[in-house]
């Protein structure tokens, strides 16, 4: 059929205009049906779609409040913040984790201990979307590297953080303790909420006990993420808290000078402020520097410090517990003074050596053939063991028990020292107990001299001797003296709960104070030679510990021992004897004799804080250094 | 009378119509108007939804620039010759299809693209969408309409050939549309109702075949997860749900120009191309949504006056044709966005970037300005 022929145009048309009606029909039903649609979602499920899309771009994050300084009591920073660069990585964010770690080594230099830790803390529980760090303090280079090649990385970020930085971190690391890597069991303690963006904790030492009050409260931001979860801009911000700055009564002058004496050696100094009861100096020698501690020590570093003979991790000053030797003496004194075990003219005969009964064991004095006739006083001043002897089996060891309870041994007395050990004050209850033996006179002759079971912390033997010092105050000892902040320190610090120790004769005090200062300008005194041409007066105790017992009547040339077998030499005193501005306690481990190594020690420690550090002290010594006065 | 003879009929009066520039143009200055406003609001919206990439609003301005030269050409030719060189259009179009199975090229596991060196890369299925409503309209318009049986039959047959070659590509969207635009022919032609409802009828049984024997895996899945999108949040679903978060966010005003949190921090996929509906909907709201569809309606109604208003029945059955395959575009896309329909490869027409769709729309548009435009006053 040829085209255009016998067609009926008009009915043509007519056809193709009803279809194009039916096709009219058809366009407006469907665009009824997007418009219902677009209806349905964007008003009448707006709200669902909104949240849906502000979940997309907002997040909250956390906002770790930044940790609060540490201050000297001349304002001398001892713990700061510092920004440190990290590159970390979110692992939900992260597509293919192989491929990403080994772009990232190409880049940076990545140990294979950070790569270790890494893979650890990737197996490790954690919150989702949580960074993982791996690897710290990045230099500018490896940041701009970084930016370079952000877009290939998807998951890996470059944060900032305040790390937290010790000055002097050699010199406070015991003191002060550390912060470090919030751990397993430390994650069940805290608070999750108010940790939300912490990762570090105090783990020792002040760090540790102030933790709370360092911390601060957490702040939170909703920030703006694009799809692939960086951060675009923060919409909204509730600031952190920011941890509360401190103030330790420690002297860093003291602190370095205690250090630099024990120099070389080991051994602890404390030194305390007897009226406040302020810890001046907390030196534990040899030290380490704790900033290796605070982004996690490597495992090579962590083993020589660990395995050092030195035992520099090792505090000495708070946990170190030895016999306190002789320098038990002064309180011993006091306890036999007090409970009648001696008067102060009661004399004796030293021959060298004592006996419980004719024919028995000798215990020797450290003088062979004896002082002759000695008093308290002397007795005292010399060192005299066989007077100790017989006051000790006089006094019996609940007596001793009693009265050296009362000075703070045998518990941790502190206020805010944290891991302050108690070293271990016997008694008969406790010898039945543990060595199911009861208590033999003897071994009241051996505490008599602060040998046998007694064990004290070098804290500890400054504490009583700061107790003597006050004649009889207690004031615990403490780190914390100041709060910078509005809250008040006696929120935080907990109380003291020592009495002071009453005596019947309360000169007795000022007869022991007299007989420490007989030890340190008295003619015999044992630490004479340490206390020579000073303008003040000062009192003290020599002591040795034995780091192993010599048999009866032995002999032994120093010589001839191991420089680490030889005793510990030890020394307590305070300055000036009138109103003691200073108590100390020093051990050298193996340093000898008492007098000759640690009293000198106390002396130098003595000279810098009455005369060095002190106004009163420029005045007392014309012509004295002015250097840190003030 | 030949066929060759309208041409030179109209050749004869070449200002026979009373109106003026335009037609002497050969342009419909009320499409154009339409066209060109729903072209300006697009580059408005895109350059929003690439996150303010000039060079991008910039690359498509100029292949829109493109798209009008093309209509302009097409405006030109006479409805006649696009008769007239329909079965030849057709076969050159098959022989493309064949190519392209043989020896195309593509990309992502699909030969959609020849590649003949001296001319530009084209898609002959892109071409289809227009040579095969032509071929319907032509083979149709040749017999008396309404069609008989074996004559819808036959016009079926054109149809289904290249529908299944692009299927084989694989590429099941556009053959869908080209299957659209050729159905509409015999629809328009007056296919009797009760065919209709058999032919409704044989797709809702082939559909099912269609999932088992034609249906690709992804396909598949894109169908299922429009059924259930939370099924795979970050894989499949992610797109969906990510569009329906903006257009719902947008809310009745939107959040304005530039303000779309979901494509501007990239969680919208395809911001500037498949899904760029959805940045307008969450910028400029519901209101937005309804401007831009009252626009594609005002175009369709103009279209589908200009195929009522056409002269003979190709012509008709042509621009009717095309009409409602742009309007089967606009409804597909926004369908698929707003998670009405699965998720295939639809622009937005005239808004979407990028495509080689743009221009044959614009010819499309063009092959309708020509129907408009050569009409002859038969009636004065």
């Amino acid at each position: 059929m040829p085209w255009g022929e016998f067609k009926d145009i008009a009915a043509e048309r007519r056809l193709f205009q009803r279809r194009a009606f039916v096709m009219l029909l058809l366009v407006f039903v469907l665009l009824g049906v997007l418009i219902a649609r677009m209806y349905h979602l964007q008003v009448v499920e707006h709200d669902i779609y909104t949240t849906l899309s502000d979940k997309n771009r907002v997040q909250v994050q956390s906002v770790a409040p930044p940790r609060g300084l540490v201050y000297d009591r001349n304002d001398v920073l001892l713990a700061e913040n510092r920004p440190v660069f990290s590159v970390t990585l979110v692992p939900e964010r992260v597509g293919d984790m192989e491929q990403t770690l080994s772009k990232l080594r190409g880049m940076l230099s990545i140990s294979e201990e950070d790569m270790e830790r890494f893979q650890r803390r990737l197996l490790e529980p954690r919150r989702p979307f949580q960074e993982l760090p791996l690897r710290y303090d990045l230099d500018e280079q490896e940041i701009a590297r970084l930016a370079v090649h952000r877009h290939e990385l998807p998951g890996v970020e470059v944060s900032a953080e305040l790390v937290r930085y010790y000055p002097h971190s050699t010199l406070t690391a015991h003191a002060l303790g550390y912060v470090g890597r919030i751990n397993r069991q430390e994650l069940q303690r805290i608070d999750p909420v108010n940790y939300a963006g912490t990762n570090y904790i105090g783990k020792s030492g002040v760090e540790r006990f102030y933790e709370e009050l360092l911390h601060g409260q957490v702040g939170y931001q909703h920030v703006e993420t694009n799809a692939r979860g960086r951060t675009l801009r923060v919409l909204e911000r509730e600031n952190p808290v920011p941890g509360e700055d401190i103030q330790l009564h420690m002297d860093l002058r003291l602190q370095r000078l205690a250090h630099d004496l024990l120099d070389g050696r080991r051994g602890a100094i404390i030194a305390i402020e007897p009226s406040t009861g302020g810890i001046l100096a907390l030196a534990s020698v040899p030290g380490f520097d704790a900033n290796l501690f605070v982004t996690g020590i490597g495992v090579e570093a962590y083993r020589s410090l660990s395995s050092s003979v030195d035992k520099p991790l090792f505090n000495r000053a708070l946990r170190g517990q030895y016999p306190p030797g002789s320098t038990l003496k002064p309180m011993l004194a006091i306890a036999a003074l007090d409970s009648n075990a001696v008067t102060r003219d009661k004399t004796i005969w030293d021959p060298g050596y004592y006996q419980l009964n004719s024919g028995g064991r000798r215990w020797r004095d450290w003088k062979r053939g004896g002082h002759g006739w000695v008093d308290l006083k002397s007795a005292v001043a010399q060192s005299c063991d066989i007077y100790f002897y017989e006051a000790a089996v006089t006094m019996g060891v609940d007596t001793m028990h009693q009265y050296l309870s009362d000075f703070g041994f045998g518990e941790d007395a502190t206020l805010d020292v944290a891991g302050a050990l108690s070293g271990l004050l016997p008694s008969s209850d406790w010898k039945r107990a543990i060595h199911s033996e009861p208590w033999y006179p003897g071994d009241s002759v051996n505490l008599g001299i602060g040998q046998g079971f007694m064990l004290a912390t070098p804290l500890q033997l400054a504490t009583a001797t700061s107790v003597i010092a006050n004649r009889g105050h207690w004031a615990e000892p403490r780190l914390l003296k100041d709060i910078k902040g509005d809250q008040s320190i006696d929120e935080v610090l907990p109380t003291g709960t020592h009495q002071s120790i009453e005596l019947e004769n309360p000169d007795d005090w000022e007869f022991v104070v007299e007989s420490m200062a007989e030890v340190m300008h008295g003619s015999k005194g044992t630490a004479r030679g340490a206390a020579r041409g000073a303008p003040y007066r000062m009192a003290g105790k020599t002591g040795t510990a034995q780091v192993f017992s010599l048999a009866e009547d032995e002999e032994y040339d120093e010589e001839e021992i191991r420089e680490r077998l030889r005793d510990h030499a030890l020394f307590v005193g305070f300055a000036p004897v009138e109103d003691p501005k200073i108590a100390v306690a020093v051990i050298v481990e193996n340093g000898g004799s008492g007098s000759g190594t640690a009293a000198p020690v106390a002396r130098a420690m003595f000279d810098a804080w009455l005369l060095d550090f002190s106004e009163a002290g420029s005045e007392l010594v014309a012509g004295s250094s002015a250097e840190g006065s003030n | 009378m030949p066929a060759g003879s309208l041409f030179n009929q109209s050749a004869r009066h070449p200002l026979s119509s009373p109106r003026g520039i335009w037609s002497a143009l050969h342009i419909d200055p009320i499409l154009l108007f339409l066209l060109l406003t729903l072209i300006a609001g697009g580059l408005f919206v895109l350059y929003s939804g690439a996150d303010r990439n000039l060079e991008v609003v910039k690359a498509q301005g100029i292949r829109m620039g493109v798209a009008l030269v093309v209509m302009f050409v097409f405006a030109q030719l006479d409805p006649a010759v696009f008769r007239r060189w329909a079965p030849w259009l057709f076969t050159a179009g098959l022989i493309g299809l064949a190519a392209v199975l043989l020896v195309g090229v593509g990309a992502k596991g699909a030969q959609r693209w020849l590649a003949i060196p001296g001319l530009p890369r084209f898609q002959p299925s892109e071409l289809m969408k227009l040579v095969v409503p032509m071929m319907a309209a032509w083979y149709l318009s040749r017999h008396y309409l309404p069609p008989r049986l074996r004559h819808v039959a036959v016009a079926l047959l054109i149809v289904l050939a290249p529908m299944a070659m692009i299927i084989l590509q694989p590429d099941l969207g556009t053959s869908l549309l080209v299957g659209a635009a050729g159905i509409f022919v015999v629809f328009f032609a007056g296919m009797g109702w009760r065919l209709i409802g058999a032919f409704l009828a044989m797709v809702s049984v082939a559909a099912p075949l269609m999932w088992f024997f034609v249906m690709r895996e992804y396909q598949k899945q894109r169908v299922l997860t429009l059924l259930d999108p939370q099924s795979d949040p970050l894989g499949a679903g992610w797109n969906i749900i990510q569009s329906k978060t903006a257009i719902g966010s947008g809310g009745m005003d939107g959040k304005g120009w530039l303000q779309g949190t979901q494509s501007h921090l990239e969680f919208l996929p395809e911001s500037h191309t498949d899904f760029i509906v959805a940045v307008l909907a969450e910028e400029f709201g519901f209101v937005g949504m309804l401007v831009l569809l009252v626009l594609y309606l005002l175009i369709v109604l103009r279209c589908l006056y200009i195929a009522a208003t056409a002269q003979d029945s190709f012509s008709r059955l042509l621009a009717g044709a095309l009409t409602m395959t742009f309007f089967i575009y606009v409804f597909v896309n926004v369908g698929m966005v707003s998670g009405l329909l699965p998720v295939v490869g639809v622009p937005l027409p005239l808004v979407s970037y990028g495509g080689t769709s743009g221009v044959t729309l614009m010819a499309a548009f063009g092959v309708l300005m020509s129907v408009h435009t050569h009409r002859r006053m038969i009636s004065a």
